[in-house]
């Protein structure tokens, strides 16, 4: 049985709360020991962990793998690389594949696809309607029999208000969240970033905040009526965040999610009409912004996801009004989310515990936290380490990112997932 | 001169930059007065028109321009090309500018296109015309005729009366008259003007009745047919009533307004018939001016 020694890191354990420096033995694919000193033996692999953080491997419960259908703009071996290599060690992926993961085979095929690779835990997100329609509800039970550990349309809203709320009652047998994107498809009609001051200037067509908020409202809605499990995906409105506080202190079953571009980036940077800025959500305006980030800090928002959402250069390198939506996010968002940390506007342990315990909580997932007895996931950061986002480097297929050239300090250095060094030397281990 | 290799906005010119174009297309107009209206300043440089957007009078505009100068004109338009049949955009502008040209003048419907051609173009890229964005050859034409009647812009007042959400030519236009010290003012139903109007930092109206006593200058713009059927209005006879200009309407107006629209003009819905033999109606002078302002451009951009 192979050991490992994480010697002399500052452990960050949201979970547990803990924040000190210890030493970390992994044995196997369980975290053996815990403790301020453990004694090195020739049988372990150590590793140096001083000056760094050591924390739970992350939790990704937004991600876009493309597999099946997609393979040019993302595979399940390119996405598991991107995410080790981000930290995370926990992704779930979301079904807008093709043919979309509707039914139990698509699942058990993406689940067998993942071990095959075997880098990272990947779980799948069904889809709530059989083939996204919106029309009939997909057969969500054979999904989690296969290793589906939610429902979700993404990509669209699940529109239909009568098939969302019969989704919200049949997932309480399962006990799953329904992921929603939120989205009232007429009001955003074709447009391609927010409706707001640049909206007005470049004369691109806006996306209104009521877009996302009227569907937040009636999801809202509908989970206090049915007593179900809502997460909505991607907030991005300071509106939505006000519902869903109301919401929260009603009681209603509700959580939600922000990304790490919509806390970190304001639709100004739509006037270079650089596709890569668009995103759906659309980046939206300062007001919005900061409301996204006082709520992540409140806890009125749960936990950061990326939407990772990798594009190839023909749906990219093209007229802005013609290009996908979407941004590659696993390698960019733990450096991004610590630029906001060093910036003061999130705090550390907030931001640790919305990428790891927060989302593991609520995807039901054994993951997010290091204990003894624990899953062997952890990730080594160092804080000092500064780097320029270079597209060109990642290991993602999707090289569509809005921080493209930007100087962030904190890297993943090392991640472990299963007991298995995965990352190490800037380079993923396979 | 010019700083920059291409015209993609105004927005990216500076009030010099403005005035040399303008001062560039008085000597141009000098020269179309001519009994051989042709000079050979350009002679051995290519013009390419690409329009992936149907357009007559700037496209023709254009091509005139460029032959007064003498410089080869190619057009491309999108019907019936290899966009039809699926090329990108990326390959299309490759594939011309491999066949060597000085400039691409583009149109298109998406906002941003040219700034996007500029990124991997080695021609000078011309916009005319992205999506809601800007226009800006328009807007150069539409002051350099302001001036060429009022002999400034300095503290005019031009009315901009319309669907301003979707005109770039609107955008244009407060652009360079605010950059040249006048003041744009925005009007039209609440529905066409953009729900954040602020951030064009112009004054807006929804009145034309109570702005036109005020004005110097109406520009009028054209209410696109597919607009017709949105809910942005009720109805045509509607719009008209309330928006649209008359000599009615006008007998409030300064004594000297002039009244101008960058075209094609639908009778009946923005300008009353009326207004065809109004005696201040410059709008084919604008059209004239047109040639003139884009011969500047083609020849501060491309020119020896």
């Amino acid at each position: 049985m192979g050991a490992i020694l994480i010697k002399g890191g500052r452990l960050i354990d949201p979970a547990s709360g803990r924040d000190e420096v210890v030493d970390i033995l992994i044995e196997g694919e369980r975290v053996s020991r815990i403790a301020p000193s453990i004694e090195v033996q020739e049988r372990m692999e150590v590793i140096d962990a001083e000056g760094k953080w050591v924390l739970p491997g992350l939790v990704d419960v937004h991600v876009h793998l493309r597999e099946p259908g997609y393979e040019y703009k993302e595979d399940i071996e390119s996405g598991s690389k991107a995410a080790v290599a981000g930290g995370f060690t926990t992704i779930c992926c979301k079904a807008n594949t093709n043919p979309v993961n509707d039914t139990g085979a698509i699942t058990r095929y993406i689940v067998e696809r993942a071990k095959e690779v075997g880098l990272c835990r990947i779980y799948p997100v069904g889809a709530v309607s059989k083939g996204l329609k919106g029309e009939e509800l997909a057969e969500i039970g054979d999904m989690v029999a296969n290793g589906a550990v939610a429902v979700s349309d993404d990509g669209r809203p699940v529109w239909n208000s009568e098939l969302m709320r019969r989704a919200l009652e049949y997932t309480k047998y399962f006990g799953i969240p329904v992921v929603d994107h939120c989205e009232d498809l007429a009001l955003s009609g074709d447009g391609v970033v927010h409706e707001g001051k640049y909206s007005a200037i470049t004369g691109l067509k806006g996306i209104p905040a009521s877009a996302e908020e009227v569907m937040v409202a009636r999801d809202i809605i509908l989970a206090r009526e049915t007593k179900g499990r809502l997460h909505i995906d991607h907030v991005s409105t300071a509106g939505s965040v006000k519902l869903i506080e109301m919401g929260k202190d009603e009681g209603v079953c509700l959580s939600c999610e922000v990304t790490p571009h919509h806390l970190a980036l304001t639709d100004e940077v739509i006037v270079t009409f650089d596709t890569d800025t668009k995103v759906n959500p659309p980046l939206r305006g300062e007001e919005h912004v900061l409301a996204v980030r006082e709520a992540l800090e409140k806890g009125i928002i749960d936990i950061i996801a990326t939407d990772h959402a990798p594009h190839g250069a023909i749906d990219k390198d093209v007229e802005y009004t013609k290009a996908a939506f979407g941004i590659s996010g696993l390698e960019t968002a733990l450096g991004v989310v610590l630029k906001l940390v060093n910036e003061g506007a999130l705090s550390l342990k907030r931001a640790i515990e919305a990428m790891t315990i927060a989302p593991a909580r609520i995807f039901g997932l054994d993951a997010g936290y290091v204990a003894e007895g624990g899953p062997a996931d952890i990730v080594v950061v160092d804080p000092d380490k500064e780097w320029v986002v270079d597209p060109s480097r990642f290991y993602s297929k999707g090289k569509n990112t809005p921080f493209k050239g930007w100087k962030l300090k904190g890297k993943v250095v090392i991640t472990i997932c299963n007991g298995k060094l995965v990352y190490k030397n800037g380079e993923v281990v396979s | 001169m010019l700083k920059k290799k291409h015209l993609l906005g105004i927005a990216e010119l500076e009030r010099e930059e403005i005035e040399a174009i303008l001062e560039s297309a008085a000597s141009m107009k000098d020269i179309l007065k001519r009994d051989i209206p042709k000079v050979p300043t350009l002679r051995g440089k290519t013009v390419a028109n690409l329009f992936f957007e149907p357009s007559t009078r700037t496209r023709t505009s254009f091509e005139i321009a460029a032959k007064r100068l003498s410089a080869d004109v190619v057009n491309f338009s999108s019907a019936g090309s290899s966009i039809s049949k699926g090329e990108t955009l990326k390959d299309t502008v490759r594939n011309i500018e491999a066949m060597i040209v000085d400039a691409v003048v583009v149109r298109h419907s998406s906002e941003g296109v040219p700034h996007y051609i500029a990124s991997f173009s080695k021609a000078s890229v011309i916009n005319a015309g992205d999506g809601k964005h800007e226009h800006p050859t328009q807007a150069l034409l539409d002051v350099f005729t302001i001036k060429e009647k009022k002999g400034y812009i300095e503290g005019l007042n031009i009315a901009i009366v319309g669907d301003i959400t979707h005109s770039r030519v609107a955008r244009s236009d407060i652009l360079a008259i605010k950059k040249l010290g006048g003041n744009p003012i925005v009007v039209g139903p609440p529905t066409m003007l953009p729900l954040y109007v602020e951030a064009l930092e112009v004054e807006t109206a929804h009145c034309i009745d109570e702005v036109i006593p005020h004005v110097d200058v109406i520009i009028m713009l054209r209410i696109q047919k597919e607009r017709m059927k949105s809910p942005l209005f009720p109805s045509i006879r509607e719009y008209s009533r309330l928006f649209g200009l008359n000599r009615k309407k006008l007998e409030k107006a300064k004594k000297d307004v002039l009244i101008m629209h960058p075209g094609p003009v639908n009778w009946g819905v923005e300008l009353s018939p009326d207004i065809m033999d109004f005696e201040r109606n410059i709008i084919l002078e604008q059209v004239t001016n047109g040639v003139a302002v884009r011969m500047a451009v083609l020849y501060l951009l491309i020119g020896p």
